[in-house]
C-alpha cells in the first residue's frame, strides 16, 4: 500500500534567512584570585614551572555566591548591555557547560529566568569547544529565523572538579563566565563553523569515573584529568589546520585578522598554533590565560571581553575563534568583533 | 635511511630549534629532562618535528620511553620507514 499525500507541502512557511553577528560580549570573573604560589605546595612545584609550562600566572576561583547560574547571569547582563538588547528580547539561551552540578534540569532555564526571558533555553556540552558550538548554533538559528537574539554563555566553576594534588591539572583548570548576544544583522557577521570531533581520543581529557562508578564503587568525588602531552599535539598540530579552515571558509587570509582568539588552554598551545598557522606578528593574539586559566567554556568570550575592553581590538574587525577540548570535540568560526 | 651519526645531527637541530640549546650539547648520553632541560612540551614539539624530519612515527605512548637522545635516535633508526 503507497500512501498519498494532501498536497499541501508547497504551502508550508519558513522563514526569510538573515545574516546573524554577535552584538554583545561581556564577561564575569571571580573575586577570589588564586596565584601559582596558593597551589605549588600541592603538586611539588614552583611559580616558575607554572609560568614556563602553561604562561599562567593567577587564576580566579568561585566562591559563594558565584554558582555558575550566577556568573552566567552577570556575564550575560554585560554583553545584553552592549548588544542593547533586553532580556526579554532573548528568545534562545544557550549555557555550554561541563561543570553545571546538576545532571537535570540544566542552567539555562534558571539562566534565562534570572534574566527575564522564558525564551527556549537549554546546556550544551562540548567542553572548551563549548562557546563556539554555541556561536555555530545561535549563528544558525537566527539565520534561518527561528530566533532573532540568542544568548550564548560558556561557564565554568572548573576548581569543584580538579584535583588540587594533580600536577597535570591543578594549576591549569578555573573559573569564569563569558556571554555573547547573538543578534539579526544586515550583513554577514558570523563566518561558517569547522567543527568536528575525534571519538577515538574520548578519554585524554575526562571526568575520572562516571556517576555510577563512584557511587557504586564509593570512589569519592570524581575530577577531570588530561593527558597533557597527547593533547598538546592534538591541539596545536591537528588544530591549526582546523583554523585554517575556518579562515578559508569564511574567505578570509590571516593578515586580514583583526585578532586571533583561540581557546585559552595554555600559552604554549596558543603560542605553537600561532607559529604553524603564519599567523602574522602584527595581529593581537588573546592571552587572557595569564590572569584567568584556563576556564574552558568560559575561556574565549572572557579573553574577547578583554580585548574589547581594553580596546585591543577594533569594532568590526575580524577574529578568528577556536575551541577545543574534551570529546575531543573542536569548532572554530571567523566573527565580526562587536 | 639516516644513519645513526645523521640522526643525532638532525634531531640536534630539532633541539636547537625549539630550545635554543647549542647542538653539540646532545649527545647520545643526555637525558632530555635531567641533562638538557627539555620538558614535556617541549619533548612534543621535538617529536613531532623528528617524525617529520625522519619520516616515522613515534605515538604517544612511546613518548615516554625516550629518556635519553641515544633512545630516541634508535628508536627512529628502528622504525623510520
Amino acid at each position: 500500500m503507497t500512501a498519498t499525500s494532501k498536497g499541501f507541502a508547497d504551502r508550508l512557511r519558513t522563514p526569510e534567512v538573515t545574516h546573524a553577528r554577535i552584538s554583545g560580549v561581556g564577561g564575569y570573573r571571580p573575586r577570589r584570585v588564586v596565584p601559582n604560589a596558593e597551589l605549588v605546595e600541592r603538586i611539588n612545584s614552583s611559580d616558575e614551572w607554572i609560568r614556563e609550562r602553561s604562561g599562567i600566572i593567577e587564576r580566579r576561583w568561585a566562591g559563594e555566591g558565584e554558582s555558575v547560574v550566577d556568573m552566567s547571569e552577570l556575564a550575560a547582563r554585560q554583553a545584553l548591555q552592549m548588544a542593547g538588547v533586553e532580556a526579554a528580547e532573548l528568545d534562545v539561551v544557550i549555557v555550554a557547560t561541563v561543570s553545571w552540578p546538576y545532571q537535570t534540569p540544566a542552567a539555562a532555564p534558571m539562566v534565562a529566568e534570572r534574566l527575564g526571558t522564558k525564551g527556549a533555553a537549554f546546556d550544551i556540552s562540548a567542553a572548551c569547544a563549548g562557546y563556539c558550538h554555541g556561536i555555530a548554533l545561535a549563528s544558525d538559528m537566527v539565520r534561518g529565523g527561528d530566533a532573532s537574539n540568542v544568548l550564548v554563555v560558556g561557564v565554568e566553576r572548573l576548581s569543584d572538579f580538579t584535583d588540587k594534588d594533580d600536577r597535570g591539572t591543578a594549576f591549569i583548570f578555573a573559573d569564569g563566565a563569558g556571554a555573547a548576544v547573538v543578534s539579526r544583522s544586515a550583513t554577514p557577521g558570523i563566518g561558517p563553523t569547522v567543527w568536528g570531533s575525534d571519538g577515538a581520543q574520548w578519554d585524554v581529557i575526562a571526568q575520572k569515573d562516571s556517576w555510577i562508578e563512584v557511587h557504586e564503587k564509593d570512589l569519592g568525588w570524581p575530577t577531570i584529568g588530561m593527558a597533557g602531552q597527547t593533547v598538546f599535539r592534538w591541539a596545536v598540530w591537528g588544530m591549526a589546520p582546523v583554523a585554517q579552515k575556518a579562515l578559508d571558509a569564511a574567505g578570509i587570509t590571516a593578515d586580514q585578522l583583526d585578532a586571533f582568539i583561540p581557546h585559552q588552554a595554555n600559552v604554549r598551545i596558543i603560542d605553537a598554533m600561532a607559529k604553524q598557522l603564519h599567523m602574522p606578528a602584527d595581529i593581537p593574539i588573546a592571552r587572557d590565560i595569564a590572569y584567568t586559566g584556563n576556564t574552558s567554556s568560559a575561556s574565549i568570550p572572557l579573553a574577547m571581553e578583554r580585548m574589547v575592553r581594553h580596546g585591543e581590538v577594533p569594532s568590526g574587525g575580524l577574529a578568528l575563534q577556536i575551541g577545543f577540548g574534551a570529546g575531543l570535540s573542536y569548532a572554530a568560526q571567523v566573527v565580526v568583533i562587536p | 635511511m639516516a644513519d645513526q651519526q645523521e640522526i643525532l645531527s638532525g634531531l640536534a637541530e630539532i633541539v636547537n630549534e625549539e630550545t635554543g640549546l647549542d647542538p653539540a650539547e646532545v649527545q647520545m648520553d643526555k637525558s632530555f629532562t635531567d641533562d638538557l632541560d627539555i620538558d614535556s612540551l617541549s619533548m612534543m614539539t621535538i617529536v613531532v618535528n623528528a617524525e617529520e624530519k625522519f619520516g616515522v612515527r613515534i605515538p604517544d605512548d612511546e613518548v615516554k620511553n625516550l629518556a635519553t637522545v641515544g633512545d630516541a635516535v634508535g628508536y627512529i633508526q628502528s622504525n623510520q620507514g
